[in-house]
């Protein structure tokens, strides 16, 4: 293209640009596919190279927004006929998206942004999909090799940025290098413990020319994600299941994640053992089963808390001791010896010092606890846990999830609109939530019977989480319903896609709760700051509607409802069920004071849980 | 707390520092010193870290460096059964009258003259972290003009070499 050495070097360089951001006079993407699935090599540029490294991985979806840096890529993107891009309206819900799509299917989601300000604003659901596991590859322009580290426009160090809220990362800056590190990053991104892996590519290795081969060769000696289950620590943790009075499973997200479902449920049947499931793990066994005792924590079911810590042994199952689960952890559980099995050897012994660590994928060390239990059983060693279950089944049904009716008798009780809400939409649909008080009642009060069916933002308790990832859920299972149970404080952060869900067909379902305020903030302001509210209230019901979010439904094109009464709900919700065609935003106007029960307050042991304010459980009933 | 001494095998590429010593800070743990060089395989470097650090905390930070996927091996160098070094250069003021006590202290230490003017000598020594402070102490009254120090190196002692399993591994 530059053949005239005579022209000057800056000048040249000026040409190579303009030319390359042009549409390249390449064979057409299909044919070039067709060449590469014959693993003949290629003659392309890094930006084709990049696409075609992403049909060759089989991804279907990127959710993303071009920018300067990447705008190379975005070029053959176009003509790509197998990778759905779709252009979101802020890099934050690419990224939810991608978390979204992830977590619903276990495939791993992709998204894409420019150099700058578009990575930057990556790093929340980055950091996100860090804290929850989700497998994600995150796809970033970068300005030319030759400005990295000149402040050049646009330029963000988004390698050094996301170092610590990823698996791993890239900078890529040689175009030969691209199939490679992608083929490694969606390797690391789903296999061991998944998680969020960052690519960056500079501009210039988008323009220049390479060859593209499928598969790449890929040597990554210092990963080795995954370990068998070790059986002699197999063997420890069944003995002492088999000699447990007082065992409780204490499942956590690991379990959805390692699609383990299936094995735990067998092995909850085989040792009728009382099972807990975390936020992460709602859904890993149904909440109808009679052993599941519901969600421990925080704001877990006195059932759930209490069996935790009466329990002798805890059967941890891809569950990490995180503080909202422990409370305060040195009164955690105090008589249980701990098995702690987790695919990330460094969750082992990190909270809470296990007596037998397993390090191994959740699906193989339930299976092969499940073999060891038998195999003891036949030996006639049977852990006899008739007298504990019997009790943790009282404590379940003495002290059921609950919630008292607004005292005004007309205004809505957020807790009734999920419980319907759930009972309507049913154990198919997909449930989405924000952060906040709404969150902790979709985890209460919507039954879930299978894994992948609740969504939410657990570690890293993202606000405004919510509609993008509902977007991504509804993209990967577009037969699925897909509700995103949403606060009237998360829905203003992130909104915007609902202009990216009715352009692109992705009709999802938004019920805002609305109590007008920051609620779960609100909550402890009422509880331990002297009811003072600073800045806790919204205006988005109580007084003002700023906005209405019916009209603001409305301007995107979504269908928008609004619900003030009890006994408007169910209609409501019908009517909401019914609109398949376009995004339904329903405005939930809901009593603002109602709390989120049973609590633990932070850093208080979960022996002084209440159910209600300053009401605890009787515990003399048990004799 | 106590001091530990780990040597990291980690692949030669770009940024992979930043990694390691922004893990250390960001579970909060402070590195007391931190030498990084190449090995006798040009595609892995070792760094050795002297962290101030108690045994759980220790293991959790092990466990967090080992989950890096550039890091090929972590292992931890007890003191008696390894070998380890700092080098320190330091210029010391000297004139007709002390000069020669400067260097009764050299030989002491089995340290070396690296460069002498009129008034200062610049001295190389090697040891261990106590005989460097020794050392240090001896020369203080003599005025200690400026001072550079490198990070510890540790080598196991015996025919064993953890850089040959750690390939072996890979």
């Amino acid at each position: 293209m530059c053949q005239s050495s005579s022209i000057p070097r800056l000048h040249q360089k000026a040409i190579g640009d303009e030319v390359s951001d042009a549409k390249p006079a390449a064979p057409s993407p299909a044919h070039l596919a067709q060449q590469a699935r014959a693993k003949t090599p290629v003659e392309v540029t890094g930006a084709q190279s990049l696409v075609l490294s992403l049909e060759a991985m089989d991804v279907d979806t990127v959710f993303g927004i071009p920018g300067g840096a990447i705008l190379p890529a975005y070029d053959p993107l176009l003509d790509s006929v197998k990778v759905r891009h779709i252009l979101v309206r802020h890099e934050q819900g690419a990224g939810h998206a991608a978390e979204g799509y992830a977590s619903a299917t276990g495939k791993v989601g992709v998204c894409m942004a420019t150099s700058g300000p578009g990575a930057t604003n990556l790093v929340t659901p980055i950091a996100d999909a860090h804290m929850d596991s989700v497998p994600m590859v995150a796809i970033t322009g970068q300005v030319s090799s030759a400005s990295i580290g000149t402040d050049a426009f646009q330029e963000a160090d988004i390698r050094g940025i996301t170092m610590p809220i990823t698996k791993h990362n890239y900078l890529v800056t040689n175009a030969d290098d691209i199939p490679r590190v992608i083929a490694e990053a969606f390797h690391i991104a789903s296999t061991g413990r998944p998680g969020p892996v960052l690519v960056d590519i500079s501009k210039d290795a988008l323009q220049s020319r390479t060859t593209f081969s499928w598969p790449p060769k890929y040597d990554l000696p210092g990963y080795r994600p995954v370990a068998r289950p070790h059986s002699k620590q197999i063997r420890e943790a069944a003995r002492l299941i088999a000699e447990a009075k007082r065992p409780v499973l204490y499942v956590g997200g690991g379990i959805i994640r390692g699609h383990a479902s299936d094995e735990l449920r067998t092995f909850v049947e085989l040792t009728q053992i009382p099972v807990v499931t975390t936020l992460m793990a709602r859904g890993a066994v149904a909440d109808s089963h009679p052993l599941h005792l519901g969600m421990p924590g925080m704001h877990g079911s006195v059932a759930a808390v209490t069996a935790l810590q009466k329990s002798d042994l805890l059967i941890t199952l891809g569950a990490r001791f995180d503080d909202r689960v422990t409370g305060q952890l040195s009164t955690f559980a105090p008589g249980a010896k701990v098995i702690h099995a987790d695919v990330d050897p460094a969750e082992i012994s990190k909270n809470r010092a296990a007596d037998v660590p397993i390090v191994g994928d959740c699906k193989d060390v339930i299976t092969d606890l499940i073999d060891a239990v038998r195999a003891d059983r036949e030996a006639g060693r049977t852990g006899d846990y008739d007298a504990w279950r019997q009790e943790t089944l009282q404590w379940k049904a003495t002290y059921p999830l609950g919630y008292s009716a607004p005292e005004d008798d007309v205004s809505v009780a957020p807790q009734y609109v999920i419980e319907r809400l759930g009972a309507i939409a049913g154990p198919e649909a997909t449930y989405v939530a924000g952060v906040g008080q709404h969150q902790m009642w979709a985890a209460q009060f919507v039954q879930y019977e299978r894994p992948n069916s609740w969504i939410n933002s657990g570690g890293l308790g993202t606000m405004g989480f919510a509609v993008p990832a509902a977007m991504g859920a509804k993209v990967a299972e577009p037969a699925r319903t897909v509700w995103a149970i949403d606060g009237d404080g998360c829905f203003q952060m992130t909104n915007q896609e609902l202009a990216t869900c009715v352009i692109n067909d992705i009709p999802i379902k938004v019920a805002v709760i609305n109590n007008s305020s920051l609620g779960m903030v609100r909550q402890w302001q009422s509880l331990f700051y002297n009811e003072r509210y600073s800045n806790t209230d919204l205006h988005t019901s109580v007084g003002r509607r700023i906005p209405d979010f019916v009209k603001l439904a409305e301007a995107y094109g979504c269908v928008g409802l609004r619900c003030e009464r009890p006994e408007d709900v169910d209609a409501t919700i019908r009517k909401a069920m019914e609109i398949n065609d376009v995004p339904v935003v329903v405005d939930f106007v809901v009593h603002r004071d109602a709390m989120v029960w049973p609590m633990v307050p932070a850093g208080v042991s979960n022996d002084d849980i209440q159910i209600a304010r300053n009401m605890t459980p009787t515990w003399e009933r048990e004799d | 707390m106590s001091k530990h001494t780990l040597s990291v095998l980690v692949e030669n590429k770009p940024g992979v520092l930043a990694r390691i010593a922004a893990l250390f800070s960001r579970r909060g743990f402070n590195i007391d010193s931190l030498a990084v060089g190449p090995t006798e395989h040009p595609e892995i470097s070792r760094m050795t870290v002297v962290v101030d650090v108690d045994e759980l905390p220790l293991e959790q930070v092990t466990k967090q460096l080992n989950k890096l996927v550039e890091v090929l091996k972590v292992v931890e160098l007890e003191g008696p059964a390894s070998v380890q070094r700092e080098i320190l250069l330091v210029k010391i003021r000297t004139d007709l009258q002390n000069r020669s006590h400067v260097l009764e202290t050299v030989q002491l230490f089995r340290a070396k003259v690296v460069d002498v003017t009129s008034d200062a000598l610049t001295i190389e020594v090697t040891g261990n972290r106590d005989k460097l402070n020794a050392f240090l102490e001896v020369l203080e009254p003599f005025g200690i003009k400026e001072l550079v120090q490198s990070g510890m190196v540790a080598i196991g002692r015996g025919s064993r070499s953890i850089t040959d399993r750690a390939l072996r591994s890979a």
